[in-house]
């Protein structure tokens, strides 16, 4: 669905990603895990079709993302994105003059589910209804691939088991997710495949499932392994 | 539910659904859930979910029926075996656990006893 081929992204002089391959496959949900900085959000950004790289190439079902493929990539930022005067209703009507895959029926049921009401203005969200309303709007697509880029952060445990929940609803064997978090417990249940990146390269991909039977590792303790001190210790 | 992220989901919510089994919640011949209902229920990648099915199907404790759903097998024996199967399990990790206290397997048999007594009294 989505191939990144050696993909670099250089600003000045920090690369910050650095010839990352990889192949997403639909029907699954990655997780895309590694600490800030080490170019979740710049790749993202680049498959969105939003940037382009510096050199290498993504492919969106065998052509080069771009213009076009935007109608079938929700990304959502980590940026508030939203007009301030606008309220809820008002962001679902931008959205759908924006993309044809936008679904009202479907917006309004993830407010009400996430407790959000349409009269709300934007500006007087607070950080969690906002976060909850980004997701609501970008799950209310139905896009081919939806890229999160951190979906729980400032998003309370409750709320967090109804985005899961909208998450899992979206997805399909047609369909890739991509999820970026630092909240690596948050991906343990939901995601199936793991891709860790550290300084703009790809260290490491993983089948959840697979690793928990052949290593007795979770993906919290690849995390530790990976990114803990003098190069991680040994944990599982 | 909580979820052990060191070992394998799919065998979490299998034993799960073994347990409601043997308890009888899940009668034999019972309809179970979809895969993606599954999934929601326990908030598990769709995957997975597909997973514990085709899991409990290898082991002969559910039929998938094409187009039609899931089912509990119909076999109750099979059901006593699995009642039996669980059991055994229990036994080797009480075993396993004493034994790696450094109880002697009478003294392992001789707590049952004392705790069975400890609930009679009560």
């Amino acid at each position: 669905m989505l191939k990144s081929e050696a993909v670099t992204k250089v600003f000045g002089s920090q690369t910050a990603v650095d010839q990352v391959s990889l192949t997403l496959e639909a029907g699954h949900i990655y997780a895309m895990l590694g600490p800030n900085g080490s170019g979740k959000t710049t790749w993202m950004k680049m498959a969105a079709g939003l940037s382009k790289p510096t050199s290498g190439r993504i492919l969106f079902k065998g052509e080069p993302v771009g213009v076009k493929s935007r109608a079938s990539i929700a990304y959502m930022s980590t940026e508030p994105y939203f007009y301030p005067w606008m309220t809820l209703k008002d962001v679902g009507l931008y959205y759908q003059d924006f993309f044809a895959d936008f679904s009202m029926a479907r917006y309004q049921e993830l407010l009400k589910r996430c407790d959000l009401t349409e009269g709300l203005k934007t500006k007087a969200l607070s950080s969690g209804m906002m976060a909850k309303a980004k997701i609501a709007v970008t799950l209310a697509r139905d896009a081919s691939v939806w890229m999160l880029d951190e979906p729980f952060n400032g998003i309370d445990l409750v709320a967090r088991d109804r985005i899961k929940e909208a998450i899992i609803e979206a997805a399909a064997p047609d369909k890739v997710l991509v999820l970026s978090s630092h909240l690596v417990e948050e991906m343990e249940a939901i995601a199936d495949k793991g891709i860790f990146l550290r300084k703009g390269q790809l260290v490491k991909e993983v089948d959840i499932e697979t690793e928990r039977v052949e290593t007795g590792c979770s993906i919290a303790d690849e995390y530790r392994q990976i990114y803990g001190a003098q190069g991680g210790t040994e944990v599982c | 539910m909580e979820f052990d992220t060191a070992s394998p989901i799919w065998m979490q919510v299998a034993t799960r659904i073994k347990t409601e089994m043997v308890t009888r919640k899940l009668p034999p011949g019972a309809k179970l859930p979809g895969g993606r209902e599954l999934a929601l229920q326990y908030t598990i990648n769709p995957n997975t979910a597909a997973r514990v099915y085709q899991e409990l199907e290898k082991e002969s404790l559910v039929e998938m029926r094409r187009g039609m759903g899931t089912y509990v097998t119909e076999n109750p024996a099979r059901i006593e075996a699995l009642r039996t199967e669980m059991a055994q399990d229990a036994v080797r990790d009480y075993l396993r656990r004493t034994a790696s206290l450094g109880l002697s397997l009478e003294e392992a048999k001789a707590l049952i006893s004392q705790e069975e007594d400890k609930n009679a009294e009560k």
